[in-house]
């Protein structure tokens, strides 16, 4: 049986497709555009076309990330069911990694903690709230601001081993006082890698808020960004896992609670 | 769409006499100068019933249910929120007090319904005490508002800050500290008003008062049944009562119907959420410009009975010898005299719940964890709420109780009286999250 889970995100969509609720027949992502539905689309057929598959072939789809409300029940995709983030990230980190406790999941716009219960339920979980300082948007502004190119904030950061402190709780402020340090002709390492303490801090911070236990595993296209792994671990304290493919947790998730709802028929 | 059992549901029947009481509350203080009353102003928690023995022609306006009346109104909150802050006052402050700061600065009165009056009626006395840092400072502002109008309002203040004992009564001593500060407020009142103070009405008020705070106790009581009679959502229009007139004849004579209602809801079954499947409580005051949030919950089947603030802000309770938390019980005798009625009234006040967190963290938790027991809640809704440090103060210590309790808790960001501080899509789509941990579907578009 072939089940797809769909993560409509802030900035890419992504999709897997499962065979049997374990194998992976295929990833693909995409950037989201204006059209969200649109955007979902076009990644999804890229999927059935890498995995040499037609739509009927499908037997479930579920879908996941901010945008999930668009295609379900809607054509072509037509989702049969949609689940919050954190439900599909948990299902979906635990088959990856059966031992894991605690879920880091830092998207573009939301950086999230998930505590983890038994089969990959969710205990509790924590959101951070109105505020991009704690996702991946706040490091595409901040490589805007010091004209570098996002790909490069993380390898920068690691060349620098200065300690300085950001205090804006806000994307906003933060960038004011990026420029205040780019004039004061702090180097770019340096500012670098304040940005990806700063983040790693709040991040931090709201993860405590639900606990932090054994094993802690990061997900989301932030946990690709070397830059931030290691002030993470030093504020939490704890080995930092990621998965192969971090950024298709969730879409991993919510494909296979469509196998099971596909079982429980 | 999952399907789940419906229960009958109908209206309550008392709802349109709540809201024409609560309509003549506000007419009653806007008008009484126009037939020689006197009107004052302090917080639903000043000791209203001391002045009421100046006459039966006095009329409050307490400062937070204003607060929350004019956030139920977002235009014109928006409008007393720029006039606060064109005048030098922070964002940070309590939202009730700036909204009724604005309201001053603006210099317009609004009605429960949403019609605004020009000229904010300016009170004739201050009448307040102290519990948290707002209630000290929020009429001292008052009274240099309305001086700078050319209105000179005397003040007085109540230090209420004793301490808090859950299951024995208060030492001597702290009740005679309040007591006397009562004692000297009457003769104050009789020389800012120019008035005789009549003990017979002090009586009358203070038992007044104590047998309101009391029924409304019973009424939340009453929702221990399943399906539950009330929703909270409701409930706020209830309780208000008790924040406005809780020593007024009038407020007993309503809640007295009310409990007789709902008793008899329950007696019949009728639910206020006839898919009720899941219950919750809350915490603090809500986001009153986005009550709808209640209605979302409701497509879930999720009821929420209340919280220990719409039961406890005013309602008074006390734990019984068997470790249940259950309404007050009165005084076997009504108060005859002055120091009897101030007394009385000092040592139930003393008590009351939402004023235990003030000075231990512990005992909300364990009242929560109370109600949770005894009105069977599945999940909690704590309101990190931005805009009254006093109610929210470590609200974040009693999620770490419930948890530790085996609660699950549910935690939003937002703020009672600012709409500019509460996300409704965000915590809308977190909120389905938390309904999606723990095991619920929506049942209902």
């Amino acid at each position: 049986m072939i089940t797809a889970g769909v993560d409509v995100g802030a900035k890419y969509s992504k999709i897997v497709l499962l065979e049997d609720g374990k194998n992976i027949l295929t990833r693909a992502n995409g950037v989201v555009g204006f059209d969200v539905g649109k955007s979902a689309v076009e990644v999804f057929e890229k999927a059935l076309v890498d995995a040499n598959l037609k739509r009927d072939q499908i037997s479930q789809i579920v879908a996941t990330g901010m945008g999930r409300k668009i295609i379900h029940k809607n054509p072509p995709i037509n989702a049969g069911e949609i689940v919050p983030e954190v439900i599909a990230d948990a299902k979906g980190v635990f088959h990856l990694i059966p031992t894991v406790k605690t879920v880091i999941d830092v998207g573009a716009e939301e950086g999230r903690g998930v505590k983890v219960g038994e089969k990959g339920g969710v205990k509790d979980f924590v959101i951070n709230e109105r505020c991009a300082a704690g996702a991946g948007t706040f490091i595409e502004t901040m490589a805007r601001a010091l004209e570098v190119r996002v790909e490069d904030m993380g390898p920068l950061a690691l060349k620098s081993t200065n300690v300085i402190p950001m205090n804006a709780q806000c994307c906003v402020f933060a960038e004011s006082e990026v420029v205040t340090l780019i004039h004061a002709k702090v180097s770019k390492e340096d500012v670098a890698k304040a940005i990806h303490d700063a983040m790693a801090g709040r991040i931090a911070s709201m993860v405590l808020r639900v606990g932090v236990e054994k094993d802690v595993v990061l997900v989301g296209g932030v946990a690709r960004n070397p830059g931030f792994i290691p002030p993470l671990k030093k504020e939490l304290n704890a080995e930092i896992l990621v998965p192969e493919y971090p950024e298709y947790t969730g879409a991993l998730g919510a494909a296979i609670i469509a196998f099971e709802m596909e079982g429980q028929k | 769409m999952a399907q789940t059992k419906e229960y009958p549901t109908e209206p309550l029947k008392i709802w349109n006499e709540a809201k024409d009481l609560r309509r003549k509350y506000y007419e009653g203080y806007l008008t009484a100068h126009e037939h020689g009353a006197l009107r004052w102003a302090g917080g639903a928690w000043s000791f209203s019933a001391i002045p009421a023995g100046l006459g039966n022609d006095v009329y409050c306006i307490t400062g937070e249910p204003y607060g929350a009346t004019v956030a139920f109104f977002k235009e014109f909150t928006s409008k007393c929120h720029d006039a606060v802050e064109a005048a030098g006052f922070p964002r940070t402050l309590c939202a009730y007090m700036r909204n009724y700061w604005g309201s001053i600065l603006l210099d317009k009165y609004i009605l429960a319904d949403g019609t605004i009056v020009d000229h904010y009626p300016a009170p004739d006395f201050i009448w307040q005490d102290h519990i948290c840092c707002s209630h000290g400072k929020w009429y001292q502002v008052v009274k240099w508002l309305e001086e700078t109008k050319g209105k000179k309002v005397p003040m007085y203040c109540v230090d209420v800050s004793v301490g808090y004992s859950p299951d024995e009564p208060l030492e001597t001593y702290k009740i005679n500290y309040i007591v006397q500060q009562l004692n000297d407020g009457i003769d104050w009142l009789e020389k800012v008003t120019g008035r005789k103070y009549d003990d017979k009405l002090l009586c009358e008020a203070v038992w007044n008062e104590m047998r309101a705070t009391s029924l409304w106790a019973e009424v939340c009581a009453l929702n221990q049944a399943v399906p539950a009679p009330l929703d909270e959502k409701s409930m706020y229009s209830l309780y208000v009562m008790g924040t406005l007139m809780k020593h007024r004849p009038e407020c007993v004579t309503f809640y007295e119907k009310l409990k007789a209602e709902v008793e008899d809801r329950v007696r019949r079954g009728i639910a206020a959420v006839p898919n009720e499947r899941f219950r919750v409580i809350t915490d603090t005051q809500p986001p009153w410009g986005f009550l709808q949030i209640f209605r979302e919950m409701e497509k879930y089947g999720v009821v929420s009975l209340g919280s220990l603030y719409t039961y406890g802000l005013i309602g008074m309770w006390e734990y019984r010898p068997d470790g249940t938390w259950a309404p007050k019980q009165l005084p076997l005798e009504k108060p005859q005299t002055r120091e009897e009625a101030l007394k009385a009234i000092v040592e139930w006040t003393a008590h009351r719940p939402e004023w235990a967190h003030f000075y231990l963290p512990e005992l909300k938790t364990k009242m929560m964890l109370s109600i949770v027991k005894q009105w069977k809640v599945n999940a909690v809704l704590l309101h990190y709420n931005r805009g009254c440090e006093g109610l929210s103060v470590h609200i974040a210590e009693n999620r770490l109780g419930l948890l530790d309790a085996g609660v699950p808790v549910f935690p939003f960001e937002g703020n009672m009286g600012d709409e500019r501080e509460f996300d409704m899509p965000g915590t809308l789509a977190r909120l389905t999250a938390f309904f999606s941990s723990v095991g619920l579907k929506k049942l209902r578009e």
